[in-house]
């Protein structure tokens, strides 16, 4: 066994994963309801309610199935049942996931009610949640695993340790062909040519400066102050962060000093081009990028924290770390690795780097990350404009 | 020996304090980064954990330069020692 291999389950379409959940997904906001109630009548099954699905349209209608079939699919996910209000776009979402051959099943809720539904729905989830737990892990290796990466709740420590030893984690497994992905388009603001620079070829980098330009000429349209307390956020300054600019950099810190992106992703877009560092444009509300990352297809997630951001995410596990030996001491339960020791120079980068690959390796083969214990699962759909 | 402060690098203008209870008057020692080099300062604020120290006098109007980059600018004059936050500090940007 190498170094880095794992135990994975491997599904039909040859993707692995480092989690086996059976979902109850809502194509929209009416379903909630009947997705939880099946979710409290089978249990190990995990209902995903969100807030949208209604009256969409154009680029965000596009985007909102894509994050739905990509939750759907991505290989953390053993089986799916979709429930909407009408059959039609829940039928579209039952086909974008059934390409990936794993179990599906839809339900429309219109002409049947809830109960009905409810009764329907909670029959197929119990035969696909006793078909999932006979599935194995099998042994995979790190260039089948999947791994993005955000920060949140920054402060100067994140810059300093924590970010730095996720890129000297993507700096590691870079060539050794894993496939990994970072995002927030506004939060690389004051750092967008050292970004730029950091593309594989001048079209990507050139794609890069165009997806921020829209995002920046976006807040531009909506913003009514410099966005003094929300980029950078309250907590950040309390943590001494003063600028965005100088947030930009701990940020950038994530992806290492030598790995370069390879393309850019749009949102919940998964990557194609094979292993590498793959940029996605997000925003860096915490919760908005990993649960688009985990639709791209991520199956695990490192998340560098400063003031201590308790994240999690319900389809791949969320491990947090942090610098702050403040945060490390009165958030224990929320800090799966410490490395505040690399401030104190008690630990180098290169030995946190180790150690994050370690901790990594044994979430993936199950080890529960301090969000699952607590039952952290944020899921939130990114919505581009106001519904018709 | 305890570590302070820490500057990313040689052309930064601030570091970052790193211990908590930082009070006005203490002798600070700061770990370099880049060069890996030991740096005395006197704090002349309190300053918390994580936040900024300034390294030299910086005029109002100065870009502020953290990990060898403008990250914003003096929006007073800051004195070495003093603490940079949102009171003296602001972005370029928005």
């Amino acid at each position: 066994m190498a170094r880095y291999d794992f135990y994975g389950y491997r599904r039909a379409n040859g993707r692995i994963g480092t989690r086996n959940h059976v979902i109850i997904l809502p194509l929209d906001d009416l379903a909630n309801a009947a997705c939880e109630a099946v979710a409290n009548n089978i249990k190990g099954t995990l209902a995903l309610p969100h807030a949208y699905g209604r009256l969409q349209f154009g680029e965000d209608l596009e985007l909102h199935f894509r994050t739905l079939i990509g939750t759907g699919s991505n290989p953390n996910v053993a089986a799916a049942v979709v429930i909407g209000i009408e059959p039609g776009w829940t039928g579209r979402v039952v086909e974008g996931i059934a390409k990936t051959g794993k179990p599906v099943a839809g339900f429309a809720i219109e002409e049947r009610g809830d109960i009905d539904t409810i009764a329907a729905a909670s029959r197929k989830a119990r035969e696909f949640l006793q078909a999932a737990s006979e599935h194995q892990r099998q042994l995979s290796s790190l260039n089948e695993l999947w791994i993005s990466t955000k920060c949140g709740e920054s402060d100067t420590t994140s810059g300093l340790a924590s970010c730095p030893t996720v890129g000297n984690v993507i700096d590691k497994v870079d060539p050794l062909g894993a496939t990994t992905c970072f995002g927030e388009t506004s939060e690389i603001t004051g750092a967008e040519d050292v970004c730029a620079s950091r593309a594989a070829t001048k079209e990507v980098g050139d794609k890069f400066m165009r997806a921020f330009a829209a995002y920046q000429e976006m807040i531009d349209r909506h913003k009514t102050s410099d966005l003094s307390e929300s980029q950078p956020t309250k907590g950040n300054i309390a943590g001494g962060l003063t600028t965005i600019e100088e947030k930009a950099f701990g940020n950038l810190a994530k992806i290492g000093r030598k790995t370069k992106y390879i393309e850019v992703l749009k949102p919940a877009e998964s990557p194609s081009k094979g292993s590498g560092l793959y940029y996605m444009d997000t925003s860096s509300a915490a919760a908005e990028c990993v649960t688009l990352q985990a639709a791209a297809g991520f199956v695990v997630h490192l998340f560098p924290t400063g003031q201590g951001n308790v994240i999690g995410n319900p389809i791949e596990p969320v491990i947090k770390l942090t610098a702050n030996p403040k945060t490390a001491r009165t958030m224990s339960e929320h800090i799966d690795l410490d490395v505040s020791g690399i401030l104190k120079r008690e630990m180098t980068l290169d030995e946190a780097g180790d150690r994050l690959i370690d901790l990594m390796i044994r979430t993936c083969n199950g080890r529960l990350t301090c969000a699952e214990t607590l039952g952290h699962r944020e899921f939130v759909m990114t919505k581009l404009y106001p519904s018709a | 020996m305890t570590t302070d402060f820490i500057v990313h690098d040689k052309a930064d203008t601030v570091g970052v304090v790193v211990v908590e209870n930082v009070k006005p008057g203490q002798e600070l020692t700061g770990w370099l980064m880049e060069s890996d080099e030991t740096v005395k300062l006197s704090a002349l604020d309190a300053v918390p954990l994580g936040h900024k120290i300034a390294l030299s006098d910086i005029r109002e109007g100065d870009t502020i330069w953290k990990y060898g980059h403008d990250v914003g600018r003096a929006a007073a004059q800051i004195g070495k020692g003093r603490h940079v936050h949102t009171h003296n500090m602001k972005t370029k940007r928005w």
